[in-house]
């Protein structure tokens, strides 16, 4: 196609609480091609996109459109340019129908009436073209995760945005789903569409982008052709230094003693009278498909969730069902899967999520009183120790951070004491390369220091870097465990897909 | 370039602005505002006799109202506070009573066992008013009990809760009197709502109150755990939080605080009310809005309640002296609650901005 580019940024800034999460940013996009966006968490793509989309301006710099400035004021104004986005955090209702969710802004209408017809049609043809065969008027609550995503696809191709915005679309994605958009974007390309691809996959840039962006810090640090970039290169210009090696060198050694025992635990339908114990100094991975009960598992073993039989032991002694404050007084903690809406208090800064847990350790014996700047200095210390980067830790709300520095705050809740047993349900999800090696380095310290770690996650490729046991859950079942030496990712994921005490039936399960 | 020198005036200038609508003391100077415009129109304003009408009206809306701080920061509302006002006055007002008219209250279903024509059970004595009054908090208590547990157990609306209890308990106190008020309290009680001008016996109590409500807020891992809950219930009973056992105390802390609230008033009014705080759940809840708690949960501090208390209890006063109808008076309420709301989403708007 021709050189003008059809959308520029040139020299945009934006500070929040003095840091500057963007910093004098030059883009350009062209017609017909696809230009990858990478960089770790708090790098600034979000914010250089939420900047894009009107959520808010810049503090200087501008941005041309065809030509023109572009200054959107709302996400309105995004749409309206030309401009759609795919977010990485889903943004449908779930209680309206498909159809209803494509067109919720912008409803065809036949007088002062919706025009359920045409609505009927626009959305099964732009299903169609993702591939996908369903009623327009079924509900989105009934839709798997990765289905749900192809819908809010469909929104912005039905939307006919010249630019499209992929903010890692393919987190929830199956590998079939994720095949189907890759070819749906190279036709976009070839009909003179103009695509952002923003991912943490690495590969998936490398295969689909034309451009390529690296940002650290608010910075560029790299651009240029997609092809003169190695998957190697694209990475250290995102960290900033060579990676070494992807998991920080062992350094526990799993003891005798039990952290945490299982016994005999049950609940119908969920997992069937699992037993597992939790050495102290070990760490366990826990591996399994979705659906597998594996997080239904550590919900009931910390007391989330209620069980009908067996036990939970803790340094010998049993826990109460259902009570996670009896669960973090015998010595355990627990890293749920959903940060945002388990994980922490969003409106509140980093020393109050900190402090949270522990509390009442810090209460007076006599006047009852919290000792409030013992708790904040503690929080505060333990910021520090895990490089949370922020501008304030006591007044900057929590929900500002990026995904793996708010990881890290709850991960600092429990480290204000060493827990002997500590259960973390896919502690890297959404994070970066740097962030992931961090929370590597910190479940390795811990395990040096005596503590028990579980570790589920559902890449397998993480806990045979950092596990010293593997158990493979299978529909409520542990299959199989599997000790270092003898990791195998073919016989982990074949016991992963395996029923109990049936033969192998690869592939169907899901 | 030439326009900067101006440009950095109007930028103090709305920084100015922004600073005093940011800030915690907002409401406290806009009342002190609101005096100063009105005072010249309103001289007896500062008389002391409207003075002491201000507070005394001030000092039980006050207690009540801190009480629902605690319940609104928890993400909940309580509802049911008037009918504890209305309910506990009755029940002490009839322990305590020294004579009743028989032709009045013959019928009632107290007659008999509770009152009687030589006044109520607990009529005589300085050890049966003490009783009267843990029976009076007991009434708050059990109120707030029974919504604590039906929201934190059962888990039903607060509103929802609430709303079926402030019905039952206001129909209570009605049923118990007869739709009658009980007068002729023995000194001993009425003394709790004495003033010497400014000076009164419910001004201690309150301010000891608001002061022990405030510690109990800041200081305690209780009031921490209160905000935690109404930020995140499932994040907090994660990190080893008793949510339930948090809201149920919470529930019971409000009624507690509306009982102290009702032995304020019926001290005060020298009668035991079973109407007494009918109309008064938009003063609590306005009290707070204004002040700047968040009907969302998880916002809210002791010290802006008071600032609404003030400035709801200054605005009420001096709207009576403009000789406006009940109904006017309400209608200019309401509108200032809405004001305050909007104003509080604007205020947010600045603190997340700077």
């Amino acid at each position: 196609m021709d050189d003008q580019p059809i959308f520029q940024c040139k020299g945009v800034s934006k500070a929040f609480f003095g840091i500057k999460a963007l910093d004098n940013v030059d883009i350009d996009l062209r017609c017909g091609r696809a230009l990858g966006l990478i960089g770790e968490n708090g790098a600034g793509k979000s914010t250089l996109m939420n900047v894009i989309g009107g959520f808010f301006p810049p503090d200087a710099g501008v941005m041309l459109l065809d030509g023109k400035p572009y200054q959107p004021e709302s996400a309105l104004d995004a749409t309206r340019a030309g401009i759609g986005f795919i977010h990485q955090e889903l943004n449908l209702f779930p209680n309206l129908t498909i159809a209803e969710n494509i067109f919720i802004d912008d409803f065809p209408r036949r007088g002062p009436l919706i025009n359920r017809k045409s609505m009927a049609e626009r959305t099964t043809r732009v299903l169609r073209t993702l591939g996908m065969d369903f009623s327009p008027w079924l509900k989105v609550e009934r839709l798997m995760p990765g289905e749900r995503q192809m819908v809010e696809i469909a929104r912005v191709l039905a939307s006919d945005a010249r630019i499209i915005i992929f903010d890692e679309p393919t987190t929830s994605l199956t590998a079939k789903e994720t095949e189907k958009l890759f070819v749906l974007m190279e036709q976009l390309k070839t009909k003179g569409g103009t695509i952002v691809y923003i991912s943490h996959i690495l590969g998936d840039v490398e295969k689909l982008c034309d451009d390529l962006v690296v940002l650290r810090d608010g910075r560029i640090t790299a651009s240029g052709l997609c092809g003169d970039f190695s998957v190697e290169r694209m990475v250290s210009n995102m960290i900033g230094r060579d990676i070494g090696s992807i998991y920080p060198p062992k350094k526990n050694i799993p003891g005798d003693g039990v952290a945490l025992a299982v016994r005999n635990l049950s609940q119908s339908g969920i997992v069937n009278d699992i037993s597992l114990e939790l050495r102290e100094g070990e760490v366990l991975g826990v591996f399994g498909l979705m659906g597998s009960g594996r997080t239904e598992l550590m919900r009931m073993i910390f007391g989330v969730d209620d069980y009908e039989s067996g036990e939970v032991v803790v340094g010998g002694a049993a826990v109460k069902r259902s009570n996670p404050r009896d669960a973090i007084d015998k010595g355990m903690a627990f890293i749920t899967e959903n940060r945002r809406d388990e994980g922490l208090l969003q409106s509140f800064p980093i020393v109050d999520n900190i402090d949270l847990v522990y509390l009442r350790d810090f209460v007076h014996p006599v006047t009852r009183l919290v000792n409030k700047k013992k708790v904040a200095g503690e929080s505060a210390r333990i910021a520090g120790e895990l490089r949370i980067k922020c501008a304030s830790v006591d007044r900057q709300a929590v929900k500002s951070l990026s995904g793996g520095n708010q990881q890290k705050v709850v991960l600092g809740k429990w480290l204000v004491k060493k827990p002997r047993a500590l259960i973390m349900d896919e502690p890297t999800r959404g994070i970066d390369v740097g962030a992931k090696y961090e929370v590597y380095n910190i479940i390795n310290d811990l395990a040096a220091g005596g503590s028990g770690v579980m570790v589920v996650s559902s890449e397998l490729g993480e806990l045979m870097g950092i596990a010293d046991r593997i158990i493979a859950m299978s529909r409520g079942e542990i299959i199989q465990a599997f000790e270092r030496g003898e990791f195998d990712e073919e016989a982990i994921m074949r016991a992963a897909f395996r029923v109990h005490g049936d033969s192998m039936r690869m592939g169907s399960a899901k | 370039m030439s326009a900067q020198t101006e440009t950095k005036t109007s930028i103090g200038w709305r920084g100015f602005v922004r600073r005093i609508l940011a800030s915690e003391f907002f409401v406290l100077y806009l009342t002190i505002a609101y005096v100063l415009c009105l005072s010249p129109w309103i001289p007896y304003f500062w008389s002391i006799g409207n003075l002491t009408d201000i507070l005394s009206n001030t000092w039980p809306l006050l207690v009540i109202a801190v009480g629902q701080t605690f319940v609104l920061i928890l993400g909940g509302i309580d509802l049911s506070q008037t009918s504890v006002l209305a309910f506990a006055s009755i029940a002490g007002a009839a322990l305590t009573c020294t004579h009743l008219e028989p032709y009045i209250f013959e019928k009632c279903v107290m007659w008999g066992w509770i009152v009687s024509e030589d006044g109520g059970i607990l009529a005589h004595g300085m050890a049966g008013l003490v009783l009267a009054i843990i029976v009076m908090l007991c009434c708050g208590m059990f109120v707030g009990l029974l919504n604590g547990i039906s929201v934190a157990v059962f888990k039903m609306p607060a509103f929802m809760v609430t709303l079926v209890t402030m019905m039952m308990f206001s129909a209570a106190a009605l049923y118990l009197a007869g739709s009658e008020n009980i007068m002729h309290l023995p000194d001993e009680f009425v003394i709790l709502g004495d003033s010497y001008e400014l000076i009164s016996v419910p001004m201690f109590i309150a301010v000891g109150v608001t002061v022990f409500a405030h510690i109990l807020l800041r200081r305690t891992h209780f009031g921490m755990q209160v905000y935690a809950v109404g930020v995140n219930p499932m994040a907090s009973r994660i990190s080893g939080v008793p949510v339930r056992r948090i809201i149920i105390l919470t529930f019971v802390l409000s009624g507690l605080l509306a009982a102290i609230g009702s032995i304020l008033y019926t001290a005060r009014f020298e009668m035991g009310r079973p109407t007494l705080g009918a109309a008064m759940f938009m003063d609590v809840v306005g009290a707070n809005v204004i002040g700047g708690v968040s009907l969302a949960g998880g916002k809210g501090k002791i010290l802006w309640t008071i600032f609404g208390v003030f400035f709801f209890v200054i605005l009420a006063n001096t709207l009576n002296f403009l000789n406006l109808s009940f109904y006017t008076i309400d209608l200019v309420k309401g509108a200032v609650i809405f004001g305050a709301a909007t104003l509080d989403v604007v205020r947010g708007r600045i603190a997340q901005a700077s």
